[in-house]
């Protein structure tokens, strides 16, 4: 039997490979992407909870999470393309200022 | 199952690992679906079917398609690496490892012994979820199809030619 600690520390791992990758990525679709792989570490951590706890709360939550990732998914996306448009360019960089 | 459990984790951290060292948007991408796919495999060991069916369908599915099509859409090529910010560099890399031995000391602290299931059955079916969805969580229930159509409205407006 796999005990809880071994699910948190797999979910605490991709936390921070999520994180890490968020701080030192350039591309503004990797960084989304690292938003998605957080998001997944912490719906690991409820559903671990959630089976540890016997309680199916934990995998409501996770149900939420998803479903606002869709929504974040679409929305992100939708401003990436229009600072695409605007900008020529997907650098986090190169979009550093407030005007145009 | 144990076994089980090890090896997906293996594979999941290597491919997450893989995700962030890549420079290429579209390789981040296939690995994040590595990623997605071995988590839904973790899920199922837990006890949670419906969430790892929604984890391939909704996440696997629907999301990394529509990041992949925009991958695609926009051309995102090679990422040009930049020194502009070294603050990311010098006080990055320590502070993530400090939160990761502090979070794993603080885990193996918590639940040194702590099996997976203390509980003796728990039923992750579609049915049992559902039952709890509509009746003690109607309203956030609710409120996420307000969140969805904003959502659809929002990207609608912004990905329109003249924003």
């Amino acid at each position: 039997m796999v005990p809880l600690s071994h699910y948190l520390a797999l979910s605490v791992i991709l936390f921070v490979l999520g994180a890490a990758g968020f701080i030192f990525r350039r591309n503004i679709i990797t960084i989304f992407m690292c938003i998605e792989l957080m998001l997944n570490a912490v719906n690991l951590a409820f559903i671990a909870f959630s089976r540890s706890l016997g309680n199916l709360d934990g995998q409501i939550f996770v149900f939420f999470v998803i479903v606002v990732a869709a929504a974040e998914a679409a929305v992100g996306l939708a401003v990436i393309i229009a600072l695409h448009r605007n900008r020529e360019s997907l650098n986090i960089e190169d979009v550093d200022s407030m005007k145009m | 199952m144990t076994i089980l459990f090890y090896i997906f984790a293996a594979v999941t951290i290597l491919a997450a690992l893989n995700m962030v060292l890549q420079r290429t948007p579209v390789y981040s991408a296939l690995s994040l679906i590595v990623v997605l796919c071995s988590l839904a495999v973790v899920y199922l060991l837990l006890g949670a079917e419906f969430m790892a069916v929604l984890q391939v369908i909704i996440y696997a599915g629907a999301i990394m398609v529509l990041f992949v099509f925009v991958i695609m859409l926009l051309n995102a090529g090679h990422e040009v690496p930049s020194h502009r910010s070294r603050i990311a560099k010098w006080l990055g890399a320590p502070l993530m490892g400090a939160f990761l031995v502090e979070m794993l000391v603080t885990i193996r602290d918590q639940f040194p012994t702590t099996p997976a299931a203390t509980a003796a059955h728990l039923d992750g079916s579609p049915a049992a979820i559902g039952h709890l969805l509509f009746r003690s969580y109607v309203l956030p229930f609710e409120v996420t199809s307000i969140l969805i159509l904003v959502a659809v409205l929002g990207a609608v407006v912004l990905a329109k030619k003249d924003f």
